[in-house]
């Protein structure tokens, strides 16, 4: 785990360089794909099924991530179909991330007590 | 913003993304792990709003206004009994907006690489997929009435068959002339039938491999979009929902023992070698709470194997208040939770937890089939396939192979059921049958308040 987590890290400090140049972006992304996936099976195979509900619900919250692209798309200057579609894709990505977070906290806060 | 600085701070977020996960390994850690997620997510919102390329902040206001008011009725209104619903709703939503992202800017560039072609048709295929089978997957959980008119479609792996070759025509297509928005939408017209054919014939025990592949699509297609937009964040977050999500489907199954094909494109369903109800249920032995009370009153250790019944009972409360009963009166109480108790990976565990139930007491399987022989008492409330002894012992009944938890194995196991009617697998169960087995006929709440009553009085 920790070799898997500095070769990451690594990576993805280097992306940025790489992914501007362009031709070799595909290859970097992908090695930064292949990686977290290795680095999401370490941390997430030692998770309790206590806890899979909340790692559910916890996870999707973290799928939401893609706001970061709808933020984009929302904040163009022109109004268009294309802002139009990131106006929406905001909504719902930020339904899914404040609802999954909040549920999360919400659900997690019952497994505390008696600790 | 630096357009470095802006990727540095990304960095920070997806590596806060993976010890907000390493939190939920234990749950004293849990809370701030899932704090440090919300965090992470936080800085990636707020660096995002200096870059260069957001220009205007009157829509984006307006949309986290919108979805974090929704976001957060849903989260403080939804009762732990609608968690699965809750979760697949979400994770249709998750997809959505990862689709109609990679759409809007597949719509702003006209020369997409190839690269990025492949990235875009891949996110508005898995995209759409989740959206489509998690709102017909929330539609069963949640039970509305006309889901029970809607029928599977017939030859279904033929429909998912020609769909899929279809959608990946268009992708091919699409990667082809990436100049054409048309074949984008194509994909995602056909990937929303797609994810329909693909859900609508999967039910009731099947519910939690579905919903953690949904979880799984939805990570993926956020992944997918990370690719498009060349944004790290995207790709690391995405993948390690991606992970997670399979890990858990892969766990889901080999709780059934059945593979994901099975699960995704098989049936399931009485063989030709099972019994039928009225040759195994010879000899039902029907109690009444009084004489269960009496049982308990000489036993050592109880062990309570709850399944969706109790949900559906609501009787999480009751079964609290007779553990505690119990102990208080020197008992050993433990509970066995299977894994695919209830509608969703680790449902069972957040019921019990939302009553006040130590998590402690909570055993899996494994850990409470080793202590089954020296168990007094077994009380069974509302599961059924997850104790069919069949599982074990009959190789020709449709869930042999199964794991399941050994209630038969206890000197007495008590059955707190309505009626003998099958579960999800549509099979009758030879534990109510056993020997040492009695069934309390009723609802699961008012039978275990019944036992409490009986206890206290006797």
């Amino acid at each position: 785990m920790p070799i898997h987590l500095t070769l990451l890290l690594a990576e993805t400090a280097d992306a940025p360089a790489v992914a501007s140049t362009g031709a070799g972006s595909l290859i970097a992304a992908l090695t930064i794909f292949v990686l977290a996936v290795i680095v999401g099976v370490e941390v997430i195979t030692k998770i309790p099924p206590t806890l899979h509900t909340p790692l559910m619900s916890g996870s999707n919250a973290i799928s939401g991530i893609t706001v970061v692209g709808a933020l984009l798309a929302a904040g163009a200057e022109h109004f268009d179909f294309a802002k139009f579609l990131g106006l929406m894709a905001v909504i719902l990505a930020t339904v899914n991330v404040v609802g999954g977070f909040m549920v999360t906290h919400r659900m997690l806060g019952k497994f505390q007590r008696r600790d | 913003m630096n357009r470095t600085w802006i990727d540095l701070a990304y960095l920070v977020a997806a590596v806060l993304f993976i010890f907000g996960l390493k939190g939920l390994t234990r749950p004293r850690t849990a809370v701030r792990g899932n704090l440090t997620g919300a965090c992470a997510m936080l800085l990636a919102v707020i660096v995002t709003l200096f870059d260069q390329q957001v220009l205007t902040f009157g829509t984006i206001l307006t949309g986290i206004v919108i979805g974090g008011a929704i976001g957060a009725l849903f989260a403080t209104r939804v009762k732990m009994e609608q968690m699965p619903e809750m979760v697949a709703l979400f994770n249709g939503f998750g997809g959505v907006a990862s689709t109609l992202v990679a759409g809007a800017e597949f719509l702003r560039t006209d020369d997409a690489t190839t690269d990025v072609a492949i990235a875009t048709a891949a996110s508005g295929l898995i995209g759409t997929v989740t959206l489509s089978g998690s709102l017909v997957a929330f539609a069963k959980l949640a039970e509305f009435k006309f889901m029970k008119k809607v029928k599977p479609l017939p030859m279904s792996n033929i429909v998912n068959g020609v769909l899929g070759l279809v959608a990946l025509l268009l992708c091919g297509l699409l990667v082809a002339n990436p100049a054409t928005d048309t074949y984008y939408w194509l994909i995602v017209l056909v990937a929303l039938g797609l994810g329909y054919s693909l859900t609508i014939a999967i039910g009731g025990a099947d519910m939690p491999v579905v919903i953690a592949l949904l979880n799984s699509y939805s990570g993926l297609a956020a992944a997918a979009t990370g690719f498009v937009l060349q944004n790290n964040v995207l790709i690391i977050s995405g993948s390690l929902v991606g992970a997670s999500g399979i890990i858990l489907t892969m766990i889901m199954c080999d709780a059934m023992n059945r593979s994901l094909p099975a699960v995704l494109f098989g049936t399931l369903g009485p063989s030709a070698d099972t019994k039928s109800a009225d040759e195994v249920y010879t000899n039902v032995k029907s109690t009444s709470a009084e004489e269960v009370a009496m049982l308990l009153d000489v036993a050592r250790r109880v062990v309570i194997v709850p399944g969706y019944g109790m949900a559906v009972a609501q009787a999480q409360h009751s079964v609290r208040d007779l553990a505690n009963l119990l102990m208080e009166r020197g008992m050993e109480v433990e509970f066995g939770i299977h894994p695919v108790a209830g509608r969703m990976p680790g449902h069972m565990n957040v019921l019990l937890a939302e009553a006040d139930i130590p998590y402690d007491l909570l055993k899996e399987m494994d850990d409470i089939n080793s202590t089954m022989e020296q168990t007094d008492v077994c009380i069974v409330i509302g599961a059924n396939d997850t104790v069919n002894p069949d599982a074990r012992t009959n190789p020709n009944s449709p869930i042999a192979g199964m794991p399941i938890i050994n209630v038969d194995k206890a000197r007495t196991s008590v059955v707190i059921k309505r009626s003998l009617s099958p579960g999800f697998a549509g099979i009758p169960n030879p534990l109510f049958s056993a020997d040492n087995a009695l069934m309390l006929f009723g609802d699961g709440k008012d039978a275990v308040t019944d036992i409490i009553t009986a206890i206290k009085e006797g």
